[in-house]
């Protein structure tokens, strides 16, 4: 996946307005099956997997036992006795050791990235787009839920699923076929505007949606507490990591994650300093221009001093120090 | 693609020079490889900048990009058209997109650049 096809701004504001279309078959999956899937998944996945029900999808963290993240990752189940996982690409080896070594289930763990290929069709003009090239009624598919068809005669998962805030479908099916659906979707949304869309515009997108990215808003370091992520932690149930969690909830974090705006002229990066009264106290994990909203926008980790909404910062752009505010997130809402 | 009257670094800045001034700015291929442009950081009028040493820096949605002085010399103006439009270096980056003026204290420095065919050869090699 390049970084940009026609260029980012272009590439992002299609989405926005029209449609995108991107190629995420670098992301990896993992599949779980057996009488006793559900014990290992809701073991191995921090958020309510007893309450998925078949064709729906779930954001969860997979955590070590020190509560830091292994990966977040995306829950289908297909049945009670298969669950399909989407795993970061630089995390998918490492997740699947991960939980094939807590598999007391006797589950078959499956680290099936190479079965699939994936493409992202984002916009408020996806569903249309999508629904040119499939016999499944797509309006019957709501948001995090998903369906077995095909797309232009080639089997496929159908998934209402994204990472850019807009309506969404991410569609799984075999590599083979890549080249032909890419080809067919950008066919199919010619008509609507559709733009193919590389990784810079996956990142500004999914920043606006106040998304994390694994190895920015959260890493092995940082736990779903501190990354704001509190209620895709089921704390009714066991998980790895669960007693970091309990224990962070119970004596609170000393630190947050927090969305600001820059107020000053510069651009916050990833890994810049913040400095709150002058003394250094956090750093920028994602940090961008925002072509939504004309504005330079970023997330940081704060104190829990200093993680009030409406809080002036400095962000240390070249050694310069250039005023921020802290804003909720996400800093985009698509309208209903 | 790239006029005969600028010289050329190959950090992918070009100067003009027009009697004691020279005018910067950065190449198509520089604003081609940066992408969309939101941000320019010029020096101030006064600067003394030495020739290699850090002018300024460009953004793009996705990139920060040091931009180097081709020569030394003293800033004479900069242009104030990329504060609100920095786009302009993606639309012109050799002509109305310039970036700084100034007044060469070592005029010989800009002979030594690249001519318009050696940076052509240049970017077709790297």
């Amino acid at each position: 996946m390049p970084v940009r096809y026609s260029g980012i701004m272009d590439e992002h504001h299609a989405v926005r307005r029209q449609v995108g279309l991107f190629d995420v078959s670098h992301m990896g999956e993992v599949e779980v099956r057996g009488p006793q899937a559900f014990e290992l998944v809701d073991y191995i996945a921090t958020s309510h997997i007893s309450k998925v029900v078949d064709g729906q999808a779930q954001y969860a963290g997979l955590l070590y036992a020190h509560g830091g993240f292994v990966d977040d990752i995306l829950v289908y189940r297909v049945n009670p006795q298969h669950y399909f996982l989407c795993v970061n690409a630089s995390n998918q080896e490492k997740d699947y050791e991960h939980i094939a070594a807590q598999n007391r289930w006797e589950c078959e763990v499956d680290f099936a990235s190479e079965r699939y290929s994936q493409l992202a069709i984002q916009g408020p003009r996806a569903a249309i787009t999508l629904q040119k090239l499939t016999g499944t009624d797509l309006s019957t598919i709501r948001y995090y839920r998903f369906r077995d068809g095909e797309v232009d005669g080639v089997p496929a998962r159908l998934a209402r699923t994204g990472y850019t805030g807009e309506d969404c479908f991410e569609v799984f099916f075999d590599p083979a076929e890549s080249e032909h659906l890419w080809k067919k979707v950008l066919e199919a949304g010619a008509e609507f505007g559709i733009k193919p869309c590389g990784l810079g515009a996956r990142n500004t997108l999914r920043l606006e949606a106040g998304m994390a990215l694994y190895g920015h808003e959260i890493d092995a370091s940082i736990t779903p507490i501190e990354a704001g992520l509190e209620r895709n932690v089921d704390m009714s149930k066991e998980f790895v990591g669960k007693p970091a969690c309990a224990k962070q909830l119970a004596e609170g974090v000393t630190r947050k994650l927090m969305g600001f705006e820059m107020t000053g002229r510069g651009i916050a990066r990833d890994g810049y300093e913040i400095q709150v009264d002058g003394a250094a106290a956090g750093w920028v994990t994602s940090g961008s221009p925002s072509p939504t909203l004309n504005k330079n926008i970023g997330m940081c980790y704060l104190p829990v001093s200093a993680a009030q909404l409406g809080r002036t910062i400095q962000v240390i752009v070249r050694d310069q120090p250039v005023d921020a505010v802290t804003v909720p997130t996400p800093f985009y809402k698509r309208a209903k | 693609m790239y006029p005969d009257s600028l010289r050329y670094t190959k950090e992918h800045e070009w100067v003009r020079v027009e009697g004691d001034i020279a005018v910067v700015g950065i190449t198509d291929h520089a604003q081609k490889e940066l992408g969309d442009i939101v941000y320019v950081d010029l020096p101030k009028v006064g600067t003394t900048l030495e020739a290699g040493k850090s002018l300024g820096s460009v953004e793009s949605v996705k990139a920060v990009s040091d931009i180097y002085a081709p020569v030394s010399g003293e800033v004479v103006e900069t242009n104030g058209l990329l504060v609100p439009a920095p786009e302009k270096l993606n639309e012109d980056p050799h002509g109305e997109a310039w970036l700084v003026k100034l007044r060469l204290s070592a005029p010989e420095e800009a002979t030594k650049l690249m001519s318009a065919a050696d940076y052509q050869k240049y970017l077709g090699e790297n």
